[in-house]
């Protein structure tokens, strides 16, 4: 099966040696039926995200049309095509958030970060991603960086908590190429 | 096989029959939009919304299995207003242009609202935005139309086993469409069209080229010519409110010389070539195979359907050395049409217009790929769907109906029966047999009308063998061998004949692939909508169109004798070589 050439990938770097670990999982996976989900799981824990060449990879093997994989990536929010950033800000959508200023919240995130949701800053900083429910509805609205539970968040003190992550958050402006539609 | 009443009607359907087919199978009419029949019934556009007695909810007709003493109603002031508010639902969110859209008078949204007296639209929605991809020459998506019915994923999935279009993203987002909404042209898609034979709107079609054929008319300089291929005079018709099946080769060559083409010809002439190219190059295979013993690639396989080459191509291209090298009969016309006919008339290549009309999108990728220009400049300029033709005609305020019959121009427009069966699955390889029958042993082929029963009509995969016995002289090696011959249309089916071959269940010398369920008379050029029964149909057209002929073998056409006498003389020959072969790529399988 012809694969597209990976540049400087000699099956040893860190990069082959996920890559052989991809394959062994993909022909653990081959005949099982509903192995697409399991499958890009584990590949994004081994890859940190899902990049192209991994996703046709998998496409190949387990003999599902491209279109199929994508699909599937795409409609599911914790997959992700771009490599995360250090920090990744997850915004609560839960009805709880919601209704009493979660979208605000957002807005005011994607505003000082200058990314969509399932984007990353240009520096690397920080991933944008909304999430449905943290048990934190008592104190909504409440958004996550990394492990850290912010709650009862209003849109004006988004700078403040974000600055916590990163000294200069003026900085982390701007959106990298690649990201999610 | 239970018994049920479908409004005050008593029916008994067979066994595992939905309350739909039981309904349809009794004459009662209920409207769908997702169903398709024998390929996908899946519950999701609610238009086929009944009652039945003793349930809470309405129900989906086309999911809803039929029960023994079941009662339904299918017209009840419920149902009727629950279907109203499904379809006006639909179109709140719809980017509705009927005046300017492809499917205008030929829509089946359009047509439901006009049928559930939608009058005025109650709900505000926000409008899908057009999002039209250009990027191949064969199609053109608009997921602005789309009403995310699946047909064209199912079929694309299914049927033809391609898989290039599946829902991406999410919610209001969703789309039908290449992995991560990407353009149709960067991914493996062949462009067969069949994706927008189902759609029941306007968000798949052909990329139009009338425009440019309306130019090349409008051009003096230009000289102009058009050819048609067989399927296309089966189905013409249906643009015109005609029957499935109806017959129309004189009055579509009369409307192509009212709209001002300098020659109306046939890609008929040129099936009928193919099949003394594709005829000769099979000979020698087996010559290669049998006599000398050599390493040839066996079977051969026909490659006249440009959808099934980019198959092929992609999907499996360890079968490239078997494909017949001969183009298609449309590539074959371009290139004859621009140097034989040409000098004959005293023009240069770039001087003549070669204008295709097809039942299939696929031609229009083919008629571009960079090979295709034999005479030095692109041999078939532009390529339109029997849908297009249509149109022009009635663009041209051509009153098709009350056309007289007229015939094709003789010399590229002279043909046998054999070629006119090229629109049928089975049909080359019955016009084949009944060429190299006849140059193997000297002997008409012994069936009943020439015909090949086991290879006629709408099985997926069709198998047959010819024993050749009595042989002449220079065929002796041939003495008693079974030629074994095999048919798939629908490339689905190509599939599982080509896994069959490369796993060794299955060997044949000879294999017939056309890309569209029934052969090109399924093209996805053809009018809307194209059903099995519509098929029958159209093949039924086709084999009279043959049996009326009088010259039924291709090595009979008087035309054909005379191209090889004048031009090409013998088939296999370097101007033939130079002129009607090509080769082919291996493309990225995603
Ligand atoms: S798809 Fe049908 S309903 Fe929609 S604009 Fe076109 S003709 Fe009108
Ligand atoms: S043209 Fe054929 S292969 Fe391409 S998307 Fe449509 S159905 Fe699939
Ligand atoms: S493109 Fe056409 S066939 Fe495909 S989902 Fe949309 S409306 Fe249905
Ligand atoms: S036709 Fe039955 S739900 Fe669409």
């Amino acid at each position: 099966m012809p694969t597209r050439k990976c540049n400087g990938c000699d099956g040893k770097s860190d990069h082959g040696v996920l890559l052989r670990r991809l394959d062994k999982v993909l022909r653990e996976y081959r005949e099982k039926p509903g192995a697409l989900i399991p499958v890009l799981q584990i590949a994004q824990g081994l890859f940190g995200y899902l990049p192209e060449t991994v996703l046709k990879r998998i496409s190949l093997a387990l003999e599902k049309p491209y279109s199929e994989v994508a699909g599937v990536v795409g409609f599911y929010s914790f997959f992700s095509r771009m490599p995360r950033g250090q920090h990744v800000v997850r915004v609560c959508l839960g009805t709880a958030c919601y209704v009493r200023g979660g979208k605000q919240v957002l807005d005011a995130i994607r505003k000082q970060l200058g990314i969509e949701v399932g984007e990353t800053t240009a520096d690397g900083n920080f991933s944008l991603e909304v999430a449905r429910c943290f048990g934190a509805c008592g104190l909504a609205p409440a958004i996550m960086v990394d492990n850290d539970t912010h709650q009862r968040v209003k849109a004006a003190r988004v700078q403040d908590i974000l600055s916590q992550y990163v000294k200069r958050v003026g900085k982390a402006k701007g959106r990298s190429k690649g990201g999610k539609r | 096989m239970p018994k049920l009443m479908i409004d005050d009607k008593e029916v008994i359907v067979a066994d595992g029959s939905t309350v739909l087919e039981a309904a349809r199978q009794s004459g009662i009419h209920i409207p769908t939009l997702c169903y398709l029949e024998n390929i996908q019934a899946i519950g999701a556009c609610r238009v086929c919304l009944v009652e039945v007695e003793g349930a809470k909810t309405l129900v989906t007709s086309c999911t809803m299995p039929a029960t023994e003493n079941m009662k339904v109603f299918t017209r009840t002031k419920r149902v009727r207003e629950a279907r109203r508010m499904v379809v006006e639902l639909l179109l709140s969110e719809h980017d509705g242009n009927c005046q300017t859209c492809d499917r205008n008078n030929d829509c089946e949204l359009q047509a439901l609202a006009n049928e559930l007296g939608i009058r005025d639209l109650p709900y505000e929605g926000a409008r899908t935005k057009a999002g039209r991809d250009t990027s191949t020459p064969a199609l053109i998506r608009d997921s602005g139309k789309c009403i995310k019915c699946r047909r064209c994923v199912t079929v694309c999935n299914q049927v033809q086993s391609v898989g290039a279009l599946f829902p991406q993203f999410r919610g209001f987002k969703t789309e039908m469409a290449p992995a991560f909404g990407q353009n149709l042209a960067n991914v493996a898609c062949v462009q067969c069209g069949q994706c927008a034979a189902v759609c029941p709107v306007g968000a798949i079609s052909e990329n139009p080229q009338l425009d440019r054929v309306w130019a090349a008319l409008d051009d003096p300089s230009k000289t102009v010519v058009v050819q048609t291929a067989p399927a296309v005079r089966a189905a013409l018709g249906e643009c015109f409110g005609m029957a499935p099946g109806t017959r129309v080769t004189g009055k579509m060559v009369a409307a192509l010389r009212r709209l001002g083409f300098d020659a109306v010809f046939d890609t008929n002439f040129t099936a009928d070539l193919t099949i003394i190219e594709e005829g000769a190059e099979l000979l020698k295979r087996l010559t290669l195979a049998v006599k000398e013993k050599q390493p040839t690639a066996l079977p051969q396989f026909t490659s006249c359907s440009p959808g099934w080459v980019k198959f092929v191509e992609h999907f499996y291209p360890e079968f490239i050395p078997n494909l017949s090298t001969c183009k298609s009969p449309q590539q074959m016309f371009g290139a004859v049409a621009k140097t034989y006919w040409a000098e004959k008339i005293g023009k240069k290549p770039e001087d003549v217009y070669v204008v295709s009309v097809m039942p299939c999108t696929a031609k229009k990728y083919e008629a571009q790929r960079p090979e295709m220009n034999a005479s030095g400049v692109q041999d078939v300029d532009a390529v339109l769907t029997t849908r297009e033709l249509g149109r022009l005609i009635r663009e041209a305020g051509i009153d098709f109906a009350s056309l007289p019959d007229e015939t094709a121009d003789r010399l590229l427009g002279f043909s046998s029966g054999a070629a006119d069966i090229f629109a049928n699955t089975g049909g080359v390889m019955e016009a084949a047999l009944r060429t190299v029958y006849e140059i193997v042993t000297g002997r008409e082929l012994p069936l009943e009308n020439l015909h090949v029963g086991p290879i006629a009509g709408l099985d997926g995969i069709k198998e047959t063998s010819v024993t050749l016995n009595g042989t002449e002289p220079d065929f002796a090696f041939l003495e008693g061998v079974t030629v074994k011959l095999a048919v798939a249309s629908g490339l689905g089916n190509a599939r599982t004949l080509l896994d069959r071959i490369k796993q060794g269940k299955a060997s044949y010398h000879v294999v017939e692939i056309m890309t569209c369920p029934g052969g090109c008379i399924g093209g996805g050029g053809q009018p809307r909508f194209t059903t099995d029964e519509v098929r029958k149909q159209r093949i039924q057209a086709i084999y009279s169109e043959d049996e009326a002929k009088q010259v039924r073998k291709s090595h009979d056409n008087p035309k054909i004798k005379q191209i090889y006498g004048e031009y090409l003389k013998a088939p296999l020959g370097e101007r033939s070589h130079h002129l009607l072969h090509t080769c082919y790529v291996a493309r990225e399988k995603v």
